[in-house]
């Protein structure tokens, strides 16, 4: 493909080169810890769930007696696995006496690591089963009804009530929805534990649950049938749970998850060590399910500056990707984030945002981009707000994004009114369709303003990454680098449940997982 | 030119109404949903909805069906209402509005030494768009933060930090004003969490010993002033309307020579 903006492709493998060395520096931190969400997740994969009589998840129970007999270490994989030897009661039968008192998993007479993995085969192979059926029936519901054109139209519902969600979500896909996602009550990702069952109350958001999951998703599959194209759901996984938040989207078909350790470090505070280990399981299990992960860098400009800090959203794409690539993750389930977020005052702002937009197109050509609208410039004027919204929905036609949240003139105010997204995605619909071929139709001045922009960000974006692979991803966080917060490599959320693996350690999903195309 | 004599120029403050195009005709655009299906039927009930709201005329411009059973309109009608103009009082933060530079010496001037703030957004809020615009040096909208101000030492601690924590920061650092940032407002957990930080700091004692100020795209100076912080700066107010208050009020409080919280 011929570069529209004259990108040198070599600076693009200089950069991703340094990613590369990034993540894998990073890497071998991962693989040397676990987390006490790791572990719980091992516990829901091996078919763990529900709660104690005072509302604990059984993961978290069984985990934190583990943890308190000072046995995290060797992986709850293994104490389940050996308790299963010798009381042949199942994973879940375990937890509950766990959590009845009855049990105490340290305490039994010990089998080897090998008799242990044995054991909780029927287990995991339970799960796959589960996993790979959901995997056939997105499958076959893209084979017969479909899912719409690209930019995906993607859309919120956040009323705290997964039923009224349920309301407003179908009326989003009649409306032209292509994906739904069920925005997180406020702060949902600084609980070190997943809520259980279905909810009707939340805060700017709504409970990411399992049984939260499973109601939205029959009602997008109901109406998925009844408007002939398979509707998206996506939710959130970045935070102190992001492993079992993918999970519980793995087991109950999400298809879309944001999901960035950057992200959950710079705007939740939460520790970089734990996050990051938890990401990479995480991440293992979205690549296996088909689910398509999104990154946070749209946020890096809702705290700096989109213009002058352009190129650390690019820096982080290629550190997202290659994060990514370890995971085994197809390129195609990459949805790296990017947003419109420039000064409205900006001269000639609507340039830099499409030379940004293009310029990410073309340095991941087949990556699923999640373009984001603008927030951070609107007011409360709706009438300004819905111009903002269709020059980003302009871009986003012009440079081929894939997922595209859809801006709402309301935004700032409150969470959207049903006729807001009507308006948003008439909005996306005109400009899409009057402006279909204009990405293929216009070429660009050479050395003009767009060409030149882009060069410019992408030789600032390899310099970065250069002086990130000198000092290490930690280091650059902790001297704020990245939406121009710093975080300590020992502060935020999370640290404590951070533990060393010890040497007979084992995750007997991670090698599973990573086993696909 | 024409000169047209009969137009009515001037509005009477005592009995104002909306200005379409002419003075008085009243005319207001709508837009809303009703859970009602798509037809006919729909359009006439808009209409008396809208007549009911006490508008004449009512004319459904638009509407549209958004989903089984519910329909949006937009809606022209001619406010019969009127309001007195001349009475209106609304509560403002006191004082003289300076810009960052003048803030700046008139600090070095009046005060005599430098000014802390420590700001917020606190509890389950993880938005740090608004405490970022005041504080931040690149502030927001070309209105430089705090953090570019002469004499002013802020500190910035982001987005969902605990009541008790701030309130530990302004001791730690004497700091002669808390700025408490919400974005969050559904279902009214700004309120919750704006009271319970005013609860917090009467508790600790620290209520006339530290400025408490709050902020937020929908909060105002007469809701601040209702949950009992001293002011509150909403949509349009930049670092230096906050800076402006605060530092008029360290001086009419004559902390000038009382850096310290203990000594206030």
């Amino acid at each position: 493909m011929k570069s529209k903006l004259n990108l040198d492709f070599e600076v693009v493998a200089s950069a991703r080169n340094h990613a590369k060395n990034i993540a894998k520096d990073m890497q071998d931190f991962i693989s040397r810890h676990t987390t006490v969400s790791t572990e719980r997740t091992i516990l829901r994969l091996l078919g763990v769930d529900g709660v104690d009589d005072v509302d604990n998840p059984l993961p978290n129970v069984v985990v934190d007696q583990i943890k308190e007999a000072g046995a995290l270490s060797t992986g709850v994989a293994y104490w389940i696995g050996n308790a299963i030897v010798q009381t042949g009661k199942t994973p879940q039968e375990i937890a509950e006496d766990m959590a009845e008192g009855k049990l105490d998993v340290t305490k039994l007479p010990t089998c080897t690591m090998e008799e242990a993995h044995e054991a909780l085969q029927p287990s995991i192979k339970k799960t796959f089963e589960k996993i790979d059926m959901q995997k056939a029936k997105r499958q076959e519901y893209l084979d017969t009804i479909g899912s719409g054109p690209e930019p995906y139209l993607y859309v919120i519902v956040a009323t705290g009530n997964i039923y009224e969600d349920v309301i407003q979500a179908q009326a989003a896909a009649r409306q032209g929805a292509d994906i739904i996602a069920v925005i997180r009550t406020t702060a949902q990702s600084l609980l070190d534990y997943v809520p259980y069952g279905a909810t009707t109350e939340g805060f700017g958001g709504t409970y990411a649950t399992q049984e939260n999951f499973r109601i939205m998703r029959k009602a997008l599959d109901e109406v998925g049938e009844e408007v002939g194209r398979y509707i998206r759901l996506c939710n959130y996984s970045s935070g102190m749970c992001m492993p079992e938040i993918a999970a519980m989207g793995a087991l109950e078909r999400l298809d879309v998850m944001l999901n960035d350790a950057i992200y959950g470090i710079l705007f939740r505070d939460i520790n970089m060590q734990r996050t990051l280990v938890d990401q990479f399981m995480s991440r293992v299990i979205i690549g296996y399910c088909g689910i398509i992960f999104n990154s946070g860098e749209d946020n890096y400009l809702t705290t700096d500056d989109a213009v002058e800090s352009a190129h650390t959203v690019t820096a982080s794409q290629f550190i997202n990707e290659q994060f990514a690539v370890l995971a085994n993750i197809p390129e195609e389930q990459m949805g790296l984030g990017h947003a419109f977020e420039m000064d409205p005052k900006t001269e000639d702002g609507f340039l830099l945002e499409l030379s940004q937009a293009i310029m990410a197109r073309e340095i991941f050509p087949k990556a699923r981009l999640k373009y984001m609208p603008p927030t951070k410039f609107m007011t409360g004027n709706i009438f300004m707000g819905h111009i903002q919204d269709a020059l980003f929905n302009l871009v986003a036609i012009w440079s081929h994004q894939s997922l595209l949240l859809q801006g709402m003139l309301t935004e700032a105010i409150h969470t959207p009114h049903m006729h807001d997204r009507y308006l948003s995605i008439e909005n996306a619909q005109y400009i899409f369709n009057n402006c279909k071929h204009i990405g293929e139709d216009v070429e660009f001045k050479k050395d003009g303003i767009i060409q030149s922009r882009a060069q410019e960000v992408l030789k600032k974006a390899d310099t970065l990454l250069a002086e990130v692979e000198e000092e290490g991803l930690f280091e650059t966080i902790q001297k704020g680098k990245f939406g121009g917060v710093k975080r300590p490599f020992d502060g935020g959320h999370g640290l404590e449940g951070v533990t060393t693996r010890g040497e007979n350690y084992f995750n007997p999903f991670t090698k599973l997982f990573m086993d696909h195309e | 030119m024409s000169e047209n004599k009969t137009a009515v120029t001037t509005a009477d403050l005592t009995k104002v109404k909306p200005y379409g195009d002419t003075l008085n005709d009243g005319k207001v655009e709508m837009a809303f949903t009703l859970p009602v299906p798509y037809g006919e039927e729909a359009e006439e009930c808009a209409k008396q909805y809208v007549k009911k709201l006490g508008f004449d005329e009512p004319n459904v411009t638009y509407y549209h069906e958004l989903a089984p059973g519910y329909t949006f309109f937009v809606v022209y009608g001619a406010a019969q209402q009127t309001i007195d103009f001349t009475a209106i009082h609304v509560p403002k933060v006191e004082g003289n509005v300076m810009d960052r530079v003048e803030c700046g010496e008139w600090i070095g001037e009046n005060i005599g030494r430098d000014i802390v703030v420590v700001g917020a957004s606190i509890e389950s809020d993880a938005h740090t768009v608004g405490i970022d615009a005041i504080i931040q040096m690149k502030g927001f909208h070309g209105h430089f933060g705090l953090e570019r101000f002469k004499n002013v030492v802020p500190y910035n601690m982001g987005s969902q930090v605990p009541c008790e924590q701030l309130i530990a920061k302004a001791k730690e650092v004497n700091a002669d004003a808390i700025l408490v940032s919400q974005t969050v407002t559904q279902k009214d957990i700004h309120i919750m969490n704006l009271t319970k930080m005013v609860e917090l700091v009467e508790a600790e004692g620290l209520r006339d010993k530290v400025i408490l100020t709050c902020g937020g795209p929908r909060i105002s100076h007469e809701l601040a002033q209702e949950l009992g912080y001293d002011a509150g700066f909403g949509p349009g107010k930049y670092a230096e309307h906050v800076m402006s208050y605060v530092m008029q009020e360290v001086e009419k409080r004559g902390w000038q020579n009382k850096p310290k919280i203990e000594d206030r």
